[in-house]
C-alpha cells in the first residue's frame, strides 16, 4: 500500500492543534502505517514537496506565514486549515483593533518587568502585518476543522475519512469551536 | 376540532394566534432561530427561521399559523441559507469563542454546530467596537452583539426600564445605552434583570459567573440545541402587552 504524504504546519498559532493530533495516543502507531510525513514539526523537514495532505494550523499574521501558506497550496492536493486561529484568525487575531506600534511598545517597552526593552528589528525577522487573517483569505481551502483545538477523535476521524476517499464528517460531539 | 397546519409534511396543531415558530415548538419541532424568544414579541430581524410558506419565504416568527397552509422547514436549500446568514454574523462581529466566557452556553454558536457551520467562510469584517465594564455587576461586550434586540424586548417589556436601544443605521447599527453618558453604570440595570440573561450570546453577561460551568459541561456542548426547545409552559408568560 503507498503511503499517504502529510505535511503540517503551524502558522500564527500556538502548536495546541499539533499537541491535539499527538494525543490521538496509541492511534499513532496505525497513522504511520497508513502515512508518512513532509514537512512538518514532526520530521524538522524546512520545505514541502508534493503531498496528498497538507494541515495548516493558526492564521497568517506575517510575511513568512505567507510564503509558507503558499508552498502548501502549491504543494497540497487536499489543503486543510486546522483548528480556530487558521479558520477565524483566532486569539492571535484579537489585536486587530489595537494598532500594530501600540502592541509593539506594550510588549517590547511597557510590559511589566522590562527595562531598556527594545523592539526587534532585525532583517531576517518577517516582516509582521497590521492585521491577522485566517488561511482562507489567501488561498483556497478545501476543508476546515475547527476547534481550539480540535479534540484528538476529531482529528483521527477527520483525517481517516480523508484517507479513505470519504467526505470528512463529525459528529456533533466531536464539532466545536473551543 | 384542533386547526392544524403542514409543516414539512407533519400535521402541526395551533391555536388561533400562534406564530408558525410558536406552534412548531409546542410541537416540538424546532426551526432555527436567533433573535425569537417564546416570552418576548417577535422581532423577525435574524431571518434564521425563514420558512416556505405555501411557496413564498417569510419568517416563521412573524407569520401567524392558518389552517391548512404548508410549511417546509427542514430543507437542503433553506438551511443553506440558514448557514450563510449564521456565518455573515460570525464574520460581521469579533466572535472568538476560545476565549468567551459565553462559549458552549451561546446560541450563536449552538445555532452554528446544529448547522454544522465548519467555518464563516467570508472575509471576517474584525470590527471596532467598544465594550462597557462599567456597571459593577454586567458586563456589554459589543463585540459579541448580533442586534437581536433581545435585551431591547426584555428591558422594555419585562423589566419597564427601557436601558436598552440600537443606535445607527446599516453596519453601522450599534447597541446603545439610555443614560446621559452612554454608560450601562449609570442606568438602574440590575443584575437580576431579564435583560441581563436573556442575551443569546456573550454580549450581556453577569460579571463574575463566566466559568461556574466549566466548558465542556454547558447547555450545547454534547446536545443540540434542536433538542432543547424552551418549556412551552413558558411560552406567553411575561410578555409585554401592546
Amino acid at each position: 500500500m503507498t503511503k499517504l504524504k502529510v505535511a503540517t504546519c503551524s502558522l500564527a498559532g500556538c502548536f495546541g492543534c499539533h499537541m491535539s493530533l499527538l494525543d490521538i495516543d496509541e492511534k499513532l502507531f496505525d497513522l504511520v502505517q497508513a502515512v508518512e510525513f513532509d514537512r512538518s514539526p514532526i520530521t524538522d523537514i524546512k520545505h514541502c514537496g508534493p503531498c496528498d495532505i497538507g494541515i495548516v494550523e493558526g492564521g497568517v499574521c506575517n510575511a513568512e506565514n505567507v510564503h509558507v501558506l503558499k508552498e502548501f497550496r502549491r504543494n497540497c492536493r487536499i489543503l486543510v486549515a486546522i483548528g480556530a486561529c487558521a479558520i477565524t484568525g483566532g486569539i492571535p487575531a484579537m489585536r486587530n483593533n489595537v494598532d500594530l506600534w501600540d502592541c509593539f511598545q506594550e510588549v517590547y517597552h511597557y510590559g511589566i518587568g522590562l527595562e531598556n526593552g527594545q523592539i526587534p528589528n532585525d532583517p531576517e525577522l518577517p516582516l509582521p502585518f497590521d492585521k491577522v487573517h485566517p488561511i482562507n483569505e489567501v488561498v483556497r481551502i478545501d476543508y476546515f476543522l475547527p476547534g481550539c483545538p480540535p479534540p484528538a477523535d476529531a482529528i483521527w476521524k477527520f483525517l481517516t475519512d480523508l484517507a479513505a476517499g470519504r467526505e470528512p464528517k463529525l459528529d456533533y460531539d466531536m464539532l466545536h469551536y473551543d | 376540532m384542533t386547526k392544524t397546519f403542514r409543516l414539512d409534511g407533519r400535521e402541526i396543531p395551533f391555536k388561533e394566534g400562534q406564530t408558525i415558530i410558536e406552534a412548531a415548538a409546542a410541537a416540538g419541532v424546532y426551526i432555527p432561530h436567533l433573535c425569537h424568544h417564546p416570552e418576548f414579541k417577535p422581532h423577525g430581524s435574524c431571518k434564521l427561521c425563514t420558512v416556505n410558506i405555501g411557496g413564498r419565504l417569510g419568517a416563521a416568527c412573524t407569520n401567524h399559523a392558518a389552517e391548512g397552509m404548508a410549511v417546509e422547514s427542514e430543507t437542503e436549500a433553506l438551511n443553506a441559507d440558514r448557514r450563510a446568514l449564521t456565518q455573515m454574523l460570525f464574520v460581521e462581529g469579533n466572535h472568538f469563542c476560545p476565549s468567551c466566557e459565553k462559549s458552549g452556553n451561546c446560541q450563536l454558536q449552538a445555532v452554528a454546530y446544529h448547522l454544522g457551520m465548519m467555518t464563516p467562510h467570508f472575509p471576517h469584517f474584525y470590527p471596532a467596537r467598544d465594550i462597557d465594564a462599567s456597571h459593577p455587576d454586567v458586563l456589554l461586550e459589543r463585540n459579541r452583539c448580533i442586534l437581536c434586540e433581545l435585551c431591547v424586548r426584555a428591558s422594555r417589556d419585562a423589566d419597564g426600564k427601557n436601558v436598552f436601544g440600537i443606535g445607527g443605521r446599516g453596519i453601522r447599527a450599534r447597541l446603545i445605552v439610555n443614560s446621559a453618558s452612554g454608560r450601562l453604570a449609570e442606568t438602574n440595570m440590575s443584575v437580576t434583570d431579564r435583560a441581563a440573561e436573556v442575551c443569546p450570546t456573550g454580549a450581556i453577561i453577569r460579571k463574575r459567573h463566566g466559568f461556574t460551568v466549566p466548558i465542556g459541561q454547558r447547555l450545547y456542548d454534547h446536545h443540540d440545541i434542536a433538542t432543547q426547545l424552551p418549556l412551552p409552559a413558558r411560552r406567553g408568560e411575561g410578555r409585554g402587552e401592546g
